[in-house]
């Protein structure tokens, strides 16, 4: 991504907002599928939508790497571990390209985490849940991976460059995750009956959060008509949740599986699976904060920032003695 | 909160025979660990066999309100390109 140097950069916002023609520009630009680059003129409410998904979606990479990390140390196989760990560390990567291409639009990484740690941004609320067993490694590569997939394709021709370009990059990767995923189920499902029973459990408790992954529903989503307008959404929260049920409920009965919804049933009009209802209070209560494990997720990346602070100070230090030396 | 890095742009070479390109930025104290970082984030799959680092701060960039000014008098300017010029059928070779 094309990062501008965020210290150098006041002043360059001095644009008068009220100009109606660039605005007109703007909105016929997006409209015509045309790609908004870093220091093209914006509307001050489209940067700052911007932002706030993209630092949203930076975070959830982080925070994600949390759950997993819980059972590096306990993979069974150092074919497992090495995946996991490589896995992990493509989210650190896809939270590196995120907030890079949220710092063109002048907020600064510092900030970012400063926002995260402070708990005044969101991230995904999936992270909010705890991995209880080594089959939770499984069921999230599979299901919240897959459905993060769905919700990441369409933003890879999302209105702004950076982003749509650090999507292509995380689309590539994410592939990876879902398919090691669903192996390790088709393990566990193949296994004893311990291990299909482990396999079955994973998936009752992470189907439903799954499924909230997409957002609320298109009636309470207030947001989505301007940013669909803007193309920085390009699919309804419906839409792409019954995609996900329509693909996902045919590779669980691969493993052999039941999805944990009695309401589920094949709609041979609308050629769609009908579901039960979900429990959007839940959803909720995790957006505010109080999901199973929140408070030890901020906890872990507040520890690591300031535990590791000693490491970016070190590295200054030496690079300051570096350029005095070389100058001298 | 601030971590001080400075910010980097990075330059990747898929391989020889190509020319670096541009494909992201980090966040580093000094080049060798600019170097290290954009070798984990951006070539974790045989993206490239060479590295460029930049400091972000050292890069001047054309201003898009002016781009009208830069790059429209190359539009009429038609007589550039070789398809301008008509030669006979039966000249070949040209």
């Amino acid at each position: 991504m094309y990062t501008v140097e965020l210290t150098k950069q006041s002043g360059v916002q001095a644009v008068a907002e009220a100009d109606a023609g660039r605005h007109a520009a703007f909105e016929a630009r997006v409209a015509a599928d045309d790609f908004i680059e870093p220091k093209d003129w914006m509307p001050e409410a489209y940067r700052k939508t911007l932002i706030r998904q993209i630092s949203q979606h930076a975070h959830s990479e982080i925070v994600g790497m949390l759950p997993e990390g819980n059972w590096l140390t306990r993979a069974p196989s150092l074919r497992r571990k090495a995946i996991l760990l490589a896995k992990i560390q493509d989210e650190c990567g896809h939270g590196l390209y995120l907030y890079a291409a949220a710092e063109t639009l002048g907020v600064s990484r510092d900030e970012m985490t400063e926002a995260l740690h402070a708990g005044r941004a969101k991230y995904s609320t999936i992270f909010n849940y705890p991995t209880l067993s080594w089959a939770d490694m499984g069921a999230i590569g599979w299901l919240v991976d897959g459905a993060a997939i769905l919700n990441q394709v369409p933003l890879q021709r999302t209105s702004y460059g950076p982003y749509a370009r650090a999507m292509v990059r995380i689309c590539k990767e994410e592939s990876f995750h879902q398919r090691q995923g669903y192996e390790l189920m088709m393990q566990l499902a193949a296994g004893t009956t311990a291990q299909r029973k482990m396999a079955q459990d994973a998936l009752n408790r992470w189907w439903w959060p799954s499924l909230m992954m997409f957002g609320p529903p298109d009636d309470n989503s207030p947001n989505s008509a301007q940013s669909m307008r803007w193309r920085i959404k390009r699919d309804t929260n419906d839409e792409l949740r019954q995609k996900f049920i329509d693909v996902t409920v045919p590779q669980a009965e691969a493993l052999g599986l039941a999805i944990p919804d009695p309401d589920l049933k094949w709609n041979p009009e609308r050629e769609s699976y009908d579901y039960g209802a979900i429990d959007w209070e839940e959803f909720y209560a995790v957006v505010r904060g109080e999901g199973p494990v929140a408070k030890d997720r901020i906890k872990a990346r507040i520890d690591a920032w300031e535990g590791q602070a000693w490491v970016r100070e070190a590295a200054l230090a030496y690079e300051a003695k570096r350029q005095a030396r070389a100058a001298a | 909160m601030n971590d001080g890095l400075p910010l980097w742009e990075v330059f990747v070479r898929a391989r020889n025979g190509l020319s670096h390109r541009h494909v992201g930025s980090v966040h580093a104290a000094d080049p060798k660990m600019a170097v290290e970082a954009a070798r984990d984030v951006y070539t974790r799959r045989l993206e490239g066999v060479s590295l460029w680092v930049v400091p972000s701060a050292a890069i001047t960039a054309s201003d898009p309100g002016e781009s009208a000014a830069l790059f429209e008098p190359a539009a009429d300017k038609v007589y550039r390109h070789p398809t301008f010029y008509v030669v006979p059928d039966n000249v070949k070779h040209i």
